[in-house]
């Protein structure tokens, strides 16, 4: 109990930090829509590609716009050395990287319902078909992203050229959650509701969830503490 | 004494090395629908075979160092994971000239040339990590985690990879297209030398971290004082 | 059971020990200095004891429980190089966030409480990052003292603090140790140090060089400990 407590704790302060300043979260947003107005560019598509490549696209465009906003999570810590103190607290370490982890998820998917409409607007394509399983699919597969990129920003945090490494540690490793979730969604907008092979993925994305956030609160207190 | 055995492992390896080539080249026919070039599988799958074994061995040393702290095992997991991407790019530069030969393309898509390429751009990664943390415990902690994180990423890139079409052959070991028994023998037998040949990579660069990790200790010490 | 004791504590970065062996003990309402050269280990030995770093060999414990469990966590007190506030949170916010964190019954309570023994509580709701830097001291000591702790591990506190804070934190140092806490402290300064110090500990590259009460003759010259025991 007092351990979800501090879980919330963490996750709340995140949030009040990140909502007041609003940095991280504007400079992803914007990346984000940028990104789409440049994919315009890039392919041109006509409405019958586009569905087929929406849910590619729109994977593609959370995870860079994640990527962005989850490197900053442990690092905004190194300022006036906050995550010492932080570290040093009866709080587990597990507790903080959860605690993070929940904050980071919540602002991806206020990033994603934003980006959302914007991209059924630009690419006419209409998310609202299968609504309760695109739901899912975002709320399952934003959270693969996240717990992947909180444990790397974990992981890095105490490193020169962390925010240039980070990509290239970070997308090899989402690749299966990134694939799952651009399967599922292309099929949702196209407005068939999961069955057989979909069903597959989705079982695959919520193991890789519950596989990799197990490991990550398993391993955050040995890259934390020297 | 240990450098003779490696001397020895390495003149072993190169005389089965040669036999098997000499074998492969006179002893078997040519394959039905592919020709001479099918030979290169001989190196193609062990390579990778060995790839991921090595990719395990250097699991359980990251394991190892994490439960015990010491540096041998550090050394270990870099070892193995740089032969790993040694063999790993084997395995992808023979399929490529593979697919170069047999389908006129440098690549393809496949399931099986594609997650290699992910786990070959994800243990990179694993080096990139390491040339960033400049103190040894720190490095080998955090890369002994991204080991881990990265092995246990390795089946779902396989699975999900392998659930969009493919272009590749038949598994040639088990299933349908099953190989011949002289054919799988050589593929069997050619793994030997190439695990000698591996496990040569390991042992030496194991000993130059060795020589790494004195000339650090000595080094900060006479910077610290 | 000894307050503090570190026993026979090693670290090696790699195969470099940067602490060899450290063996020391303080009693409750021991005031520990801790002395040494710059690179020497001090630092790294206050972070082993504040948790954030793991001994290679040897082990912490404070009232016979290592310095790495969750109670002792909750009775330690750091104040680090930096200054351990959010700049984006009100000085309230802050206080009531460690406060929290660190599980106090009533957060809201004893924020307020040591927003006023700072001085503070006319900003309680300013951002941190408006703050003049003495206000910023006087934050961080709130924070490090907020939750009572019994062991306080101080990284060279008086440097960078202007008198009001020296006063406060000089203060309330002395207030803990009356009330049983044990301190731990390294730094430069050595006379402010040794004046409320009750023992002292010199490192000298990675080892202990001397451990002991603090004596007369090493308040009127400090460089008197560094000439006898270790490098002058």
């Amino acid at each position: 109990m007092q351990y979800l407590r501090q879980v919330w704790t963490i996750a709340a302060k995140d949030l009040r930090s990140e909502l007041r300043t609003k940095e991280a979260l504007n400079a992803s947003l914007s990346f984000a829509l940028v990104i789409l107005l440049l994919f315009s560019f890039a392919f041109d598509p006509t409405a019958e590609m586009t569905r087929e490549i929406s849910g590619g696209l729109l994977w593609l465009v959370f995870a860079f716009a994640g990527a962005l906003l989850l490197n900053r999570s442990f690092a905004r810590e190194l300022e006036n050395d906050c995550l010492d103190v932080l570290v040093t607290s009866p709080v587990p370490a597990s507790a903080l990287f959860l605690g993070k982890a929940l904050a980071n998820w919540v602002l991806l998917l206020g990033i994603e319902a934003v980006c959302l409409p914007v991209f059924g607007v630009f690419y006419n394509v209409d998310w609202a078909r299968q609504p309760g399983w695109l739901a899912l699919v975002l709320l399952l597969a934003t959270w693969g992203i996240t717990v992947i990129g909180t444990m790397f920003s974990a992981l890095t945090v105490n490193l020169r050229l962390r925010e240039l490494m980070l990509p290239m540690l970070v997308y090899p490793m989402l690749i299966p959650c990134l694939m799952a979730a651009m399967q599922l969604t292309t099929a949702l907008v196209a407005g068939q509701a999961p069955e057989g092979d979909q069903l597959a993925w989705l079982r695959m994305l919520a193991g890789f969830d519950i596989i990799f956030t197990a490991l990550s609160v398993a391993l955050v207190e040995t890259v934390l503490i020297g | 004494m240990r450098e003779k055995i490696l001397y020895v492992v390495g003149a072993l390896a190169a005389l089965l090395l040669a036999r098997n080539i000499w074998a492969m080249l006179t002893g078997l026919p040519d394959e039905a629908f592919q020709g001479a070039i099918f030979r290169i599988i001989f190196f193609h799958v062990p390579a990778a075979f060995t790839c991921f074994l090595l990719f395990f061995v250097a699991l359980t040393a990251s394991v190892s160092y994490l439960k015990t702290g010491r540096m041998q095992w550090d050394s270990l997991a870099v070892s193995a994971t740089e032969a790993g991407l040694a063999f790993g790019a084997a395995n992808l530069v023979s399929g490529m000239i593979w697919a170069r030969i047999i389908w006129g393309i440098w690549w393809t898509w496949d399931w099986r040339l594609t997650s290699m390429l992910v786990c070959w751009l994800l243990y990179a990664g694993y080096l990139v990590l390491r040339r960033a943390v400049e103190e040894p415990a720190q490095r080998a902690r955090l890369s002994a985690v991204l080991s881990i994180l990265s092995f246990t990423v390795v089946p779902f890139v396989f699975f999900s990879i392998k659930w969009f079409r493919t272009q590749h052959p038949q598994p040639v070991l088990y299933g349908e297209g099953k190989m011949d028994a002289a054919y799988r023998a050589m593929l069997y037998g050619n793994w030997v030398p190439l695990l000698m040949i591996a496990a040569l990579l390991v042992a030496v660069r194991m000993r130059q971290e060795r020589r790494l990790r004195e000339l650090d200790a000595l080094r900060r010490e006479a910077h610290a004082f | 059971m000894t307050a503090l004791a570190v026993e026979n504590v090693w670290k090696y970065y790699g195969d470099f020990p940067a602490l060899r062996g450290i063996h020391f003990a303080a009693e409750r309402g021991a005031c520990v200095a801790l002395l040494g050269r710059n690179g020497a280990g001090k630092t790294t030995l206050l972070r082993i004891l504040a948790g954030l770093s793991k001994p290679s060999r040897g082990a912490v414990r404070v009232l016979g429980q290592d310095c790495l469990s969750a109670e002792v966590r909750r009775a330690t007190g750091m104040l680090g190089h930096g200054i351990g506030i959010y700049d984006e949170l009100s000085a309230y916010e802050n206080l009531r966030l460690f406060a929290a964190l660190y599980g106090l019954p009533d957060a809201h309570r004893a924020a307020m409480e040591w927003l006023e023994r700072t001085g503070l509580e006319r900003v309680r709701d300013g951002l941190v990052r408006e703050f003049s830097r003495g206000m910023r001291q006087r934050l961080a000591v709130a924070r490090a003292f907020l939750h009572k702790p019994s062991l306080l591990l101080l990284d060279e506190p008086f440097t960078a603090l202007d008198d009001r804070a020296i006063a406060l934190l000089q203060g309330l140092l002395r207030e803990s140790l009356a009330s049983g806490a044990t301190i731990v402290m390294s730094t430069h300064q050595l006379r402010e140090a040794l004046e409320l110090a009750t023992h002292v500990v010199l490192i000298v590259k990675g080892r202990l060089a001397h451990a002991g009460e603090r004596t007369a003759a090493m308040v009127d010259d400090p460089g008197y400990l560094y000439r006898t025991y270790g490098e002058a």
